[in-house]
């Protein structure tokens, strides 16, 4: 039997197309999470470097080198599915003005830029600093340490008041066209879904609004999440203030995200359309516990709440952004594999039987083992990076003694 | 060597005269080239026996490996009962014919109001969804208006297969890039039919150029009453049906 993609993990019940399998497989529901999760936590860093909300400052730094460790996983989901990935960079070379999907590598890239460019000014003062400490310092390895930041000072020693105003300056400006480049980078994945006029739960133009709504959230919790544990690993203490900050920012998304996931599901449950007759079969039928059970419940509705409720301790918001992660994980999944179960005859429908593993490379690489080291590979890349550029700034006579 | 302003003038406005007679003459010898062609396909529903034939000639024609459950071109069948529930099935492709009672289901012979056999096939679309999501652009519509697929440049990235309405695209199993029905590209440019048509014993499958008013379909557009699948998505199907039944989707 040769190789049919998609042929070992599709299950066809009643009439589908022959054609029809699950074609996006489990790698592109992790695609949308990651990038949402990067537009997430570039927003937190955000509320801070423009807005100016000092309580996030803690955090601040942490959440751009969040968003961009997750950046770097980010086209890795896309790479494995693709069935030629050797002719990845084609998109770049003949980018098709018309295709949503070839934009990927220019928003991608651009975000990837500013990103850089974002931490550079942040970091540039500490890096000039480190260059200088570690210029005087023998040993193989504060050698490299040494060379490292040398590099990565590009030449600019200056750190006079002056030189460190216009880093400022600089970093706000960053940060201000930042966000509409994050919102692009998610919300365009989000069209990428609502444009296909052929998959009736996918077409909608509330798409890319839920998706960006939906990616703030959980890179909201992402932050929280990320830095209690973060936090607990280096045995420094929680700064409440700027975790309470933060709940308030998540449950505020938290509804507006809740508000517009559900006038989309009520706009086909009240209009039913023609395509109707099979979309109630998967959205009151086989998605209907992951739709109202995790992504509604145990994603926005008990994270709400558990926020809201007065006098949050740490253990609170750490197990809320917790179920805000599995939420939208969960609500990506209903989007990507939901819009595949069914068929475009209307006549039938598809279950998705995911491999866990396998030993066959072709089913390995779209399995959740696969999907379980993407996730893991950014927090990798996180400690790297805070090897490097240290995410948080202690003082010392905060120092915990526990 | 020193031009003088007045030399430069003079050789600015000779060139640009030069670019305007061109653009002249080139647009007479377009006129003259341009007699459109537009293939397209009939496919008559009444006609149809679900025979498989056109299945397994386009399987062989082009490549695609016969037990892959993946196909150019299907036969569908409906069975209408009593009741007015429609069964649709189309037991690989229909490449076996139809011999057994569908979807596992056994229906009675005296319940059946109401059968027929539905050939599909790529629409090539006057407006093809896949053409405008492709992200490198390999896949792309001919002058001829078929639509065709790069191998060599499509990146297999699925996007065109969850565009197309009909379900017409897949992975090729062996060349791993999108595939779908050419209308044989590499036969009618060659003045043969595709492989479909010319297997079909029954003559349900019509090819055809619809600007040419001495071809077959051109007459079958102008004379019958046709129609076409999903017309609402707007993507201009140039597969026409004879027959269609509503049922059909």
């Amino acid at each position: 039997m040769v190789e049919v993609h998609g042929f070992d993990w599709t299950i066809k019940q009643l009439y589908t197309y022959p054609n029809e399998y699950i074609y996006w497989s489990v790698l592109i529901v992790v695609y949308p999470y990651i990038t949402g999760l990067v537009a997430g936590a570039f927003v937190v860093s955000s509320l801070y470097h423009l807005f100016k909300k000092e309580a996030l400052k803690p955090v601040s730094r942490f959440a751009l080198l969040l968003s961009l460790a997750f950046l770097l996983v980010a086209p890795m989901p896309l790479l494995l599915h693709l069935q030629h990935p050797e002719r990845a960079f084609n998109i770049y070379w003949t980018p098709n003005t018309s295709s949503a999907m070839a934009m990927f590598g220019y928003v991608w890239l651009t975000y990837f830029i500013i990103l850089c460019l974002e931490i550079w000014f942040v970091y540039r003062a500490d890096i000039v600093r480190m260059a200088m400490e570690y210029k005087e310092k023998r040993g193989f390895f504060n050698r490299i340490k040494y060379y490292i930041y040398k590099a990565l000072t590009l030449g600019y020693y200056r750190i006079d008041e002056e030189a460190l105003k216009l880093d400022e300056k600089v970093g706000k400006f960053l940060s201000a066209i930042g966000i509409p480049a994050a919102c692009f980078l998610h919300g365009y994945v989000g069209f990428i879904f609502g444009s296909v006029k052929a998959n009736p739960l996918w077409n909608t133009p509330m798409m890319p609004v839920i998706f960006l709504v939906s990616a703030v959230v959980s890179g909201i919790a992402l932050t929280i999440f990320s830095y209690i544990i973060a936090m607990k690993i280096m045995k420094r203490d929680i700064d409440m203030v700027a975790l309470k900050t933060m709940s308030y920012y998540l449950v505020l998304f938290i509804l507006l995200d809740f508000a517009l996931e559900m006038l989309e599901i009520l706009n086909h449950a009240y209009k039913q359309t023609e395509d109707w007759v099979v979309l109630k079969n998967i959205v009151f039928g086989s998605f209907a516990f992951t739709i109202f059970g995790v992504q509604f419940l145990i994603g926005l509705v008990i994270p709400a709440i558990i926020l809201s409720l007065p006098g949050l301790t740490v253990r609170r918001a750490f197990f809320a952004s917790i179920l805000v992660l599995i939420g939208v994980l969960s609500m990506r999944w209903n989007v990507v594999v939901g819009g595949q179960s069914f068929s475009k005859s209307l006549y039938g429908y598809m279950v998705y039987d995911y491999p866990i593993f396998s030993t066959n490379i072709l089913i390995l690489k779209e399995s959740v083992t696969a999907v379980a080291f993407l996730l893991l590979l950014p927090f990798i890349f996180l400690i790297i990076f805070n090897k490097i550029l240290p995410a948080f700034e202690f003082k010392e006579e905060k120092h915990s003694t526990h | 060597m020193k031009v003088s302003r007045r030399r430069f003038i003079k050789m600015l406005s000779v060139v640009s005269v030069a670019f305007f007679i061109k653009s002249k003459i080139d647009k007479v010898f377009a006129k003259e080239e341009k007699k459109k062609k537009r293939y397209i396909m009939v496919v008559d529903i009444n006609k149809c026996i679900g025979c498989g034939s056109c299945v397994i000639a386009c399987k062989l024609e082009n490549e695609v490996p016969l037990d892959a459950e993946v196909y150019r071109t299907w036969v569908e069948r409906y069975i209408v009962t009593k009741d007015h529930k429609v069964y649709v099935d189309s037991i690989k492709g229909g490449i076996d014919a139809y011999k057994k009672n569908p979807i596992g289901k056994e229906i009675k012979k005296e319940d059946v109001i109401k059968t027929f056999f539905v050939p599909k096939l790529c629409n090539q679309c006057e407006n093809p969804s896949c053409v405008q999501v492709c992200p490198v652009g390999a896949t792309y519509k001919t002058e001829d208006g078929v639509v065709l697929v790069d191998r060599k440049w499509c990146i297999g990235c699925g996007y065109c297969i969850q565009a197309c309405p009909y379900g017409a695209r897949f992975f090729h199993p062996v060349v791993k890039t999108a595939d779908k029905c050419t209308f044989c590209y590499h036969r009618i440019k060659k003045g043969l039919k595709p492989a479909c048509v010319t297997v079909c014993p029954t003559r349900a499958r019509i090819f055809g150029d619809k600007m040419n008013p001495n071809d077959e379909v051109y007459k079958i557009l102008k004379n019958e009453k046709v129609n076409v699948l999903k017309p609402e998505t707007g993507n201009e199907p140039q597969v026409f049906y004879i027959g269609m039944s509503k049922e059909v989707r």
